[in-house]
């Protein structure tokens, strides 16, 4: 069964990031390289993405009617979602384990629907 | 199932009746291997249902608890994952027992809401919120792993604690003690006992359930008013469910694996072994106290201690100790009570009456509700 595994920060982490060295970048991301490899190679992740900050994004929404597009991402909250795995598990437990052997913070296991 | 029918109303509507149903019928990994086993888990469950009505309910139980039938071992294994999932800590709290209560004790829902003093929609809805969850985030239906199993056992047994606390001291409702669901409880404690013989915590919880059981009698007067254990006729106590709980705790302590259940339980035997609320035992209670604290420090644990501090060093080393808890607990009515008590007992009887108040407003069960009533006319 699949599931999203949402990686969750915050934006002071993400802030801190803009003024952080390659190198301190590469050691602070390491982990999180690490768990992906580990578990790409046992064939658990289909697929994913570490995203760019929050100071990133945009957002298309309806305003009076009309479609418009503004900056920053929709929800307006002190955590913002950092990255993303798409993991094809056995079910929920496993997909737990591999949230709780994420090396960063909070990660949101959210169940996908089936067709 | 969901997949197979398409439409969860529809799946909902075949499974209505129990998750054991559900259970059996699941495409995936959750089909059990033996469904035999669940039909006659499904009749016993009818059975025990029926005696639950009976007067000698309790030995009846017993007696089926203990009766092997064929099939018993893979009926256990089926009983202990059913447990298990429905103890699942991706359920909310309120969720795991009522799911508990419906599919492992055989309660209907109509009983499962007057347990918990909410409409019969509202309890419904939260069972089928569970129910959906299981199937849709695909929970496994399994005995957790021996690494998993410690916490995940903490978190059945606190299922059946807060079943049984509900039960013993239903707070807000008019009827101040839900015997039912409590005998419930300990129904469920044995049966985790009997499938899960050596893990020492569910037997302290079965211990500390049976101890607090055996006081039932002794705890309202023949006017229905709540009696506290100093004054309670320990005379009307059932002394062979206490020398049985006690054997139970012995079990648990022969494994020498103290938990916090256990130590609860230790605490509670003292307080069965004492004679007279004089002869008490205090140090040693005092001492399972400071045990209990190294392993779960809460303020409400500090507060119980504080009370056993008064009578082995006096009431005000206890009422310092008390006044340290003012912050953590000044919205808890027995933070007040203990107070109040304590500067009673110092002859501090203006100050005594302000905290007597303030548990007053803030208890809402009402056999509490009348014991504070008559401490602050007397």
């Amino acid at each position: 069964m699949k599931y999203m595994l949402l990686f969750v920060g915050t934006r002071e982490s993400q802030d801190q990031w803009d003024t952080m060295t390659p190198e301190q970048l590469h050691a602070a991301m390491g982990g999180a390289e690490t768990w992906f490899e580990k578990y790409t190679q046992a064939g658990k992740i289909t697929g994913g993405l570490q995203l760019q900050g929050y100071k990133t994004v945009t957002t298309a929404q309806d305003s009076n009617g009309k479609r418009i597009v503004t900056d920053g991402p929709f929800i307006e909250s002190k955590e913002v979602i950092g990255g993303f795995a798409i993991v094809d598990v056995k079910d929920l437990e496993e997909a737990q384990e591999m949230a709780k052997s994420w090396p960063g913070g909070p990660v949101e296991v959210w169940p996908a629907v089936e067709r | 199932m969901v997949r197979v029918l398409g439409n969860f109303d529809i799946a909902e509507e075949v499974v209505q009746d129990s998750l054991v149903a559900a259970l059996e019928k699941w495409p995936a990994q959750g089909i059990p291997d033996n469904p035999g086993a669940w039909l006659m888990t499904t009749a016993r469950r009818r059975a025990i249902d029926a005696l639950r009505r009976d007067r000698r309910y309790a030995e009846k139980v017993a007696l089926l608890e203990r009766s092997t039938l064929p099939g018993e071992t893979r009926e256990a294994d089926d009983r202990l994952r059913l447990i298990f999932t429905c103890c699942h800590p991706a359920l909310a709290p309120e969720a795991q027992v009522a799911l508990t209560l419906r599919a492992v004790a055989g309660f209907t829902t109509e009983e499962i809401a007057a347990a918990f003093l909410v409409s019969e929609p509202t309890m419904a809805q939260r069972i089928v919120r569970a129910k959906r969850k299981i199937v849709a985030a695909n929970i496994p239906y399994r005995v957790p792993a021996a690494a998993e199993l410690p916490a995940r056992l903490d978190a059945v047994l606190a299922v059946l604690y807060l079943m049984f606390n509900e039960g013993y001291l239903s707070r807000g409702s008019a009827a101040a003690s839900r015997r039912d669901l409590a005998e419930d409880a300990v129904w469920l404690g044995a049966l985790m006992v009997r499938l899960m013989p050596d893990q020492p915590e569910a037997l302290g919880l079965l211990a500390l359930m049976r101890l607090h059981l055996a006081r039932a009698a002794a705890r309202f007067d023949g006017a229905g008013e709540m009696v506290l254990l100093a004054d309670q006729d320990r005379s009307l106590w059932d002394h062979e469910a206490i020398a049985d709980a006690l054997r139970t705790l012995n079990r648990a302590a022969a494994m020498s694996s103290p938990g916090p259940y256990q130590l609860q339980a230790a605490i509670a035997a003292v307080h069965s072994e004492a004679a007279s609320w004089e002869a008490t035992d205090w140090r040693q209670i005092v001492g399972l106290y400071d045990l209990l604290l190294d392993l779960n420090d809460t303020p409400v644990i500090r507060l119980n201690r504080a009370v056993a501090v008064a009578h082995l060093n006096g009431p005000q080393v206890a009422l310092g100790e008390v006044n340290d808890l003012a912050i953590a607990l000044s919205g808890y009515h027995l933070f007040w009570a203990t107070r109040a008590e304590l500067l009673d007992d110092i002859g501090e009887t203006a100050l005594a009456r302000e905290a007597w108040q303030r548990a007053l407003e803030l208890c809402a069960n009402p056999a509490e509700r009348a014991l504070l009533r008559r401490k602050l006319s007397g």
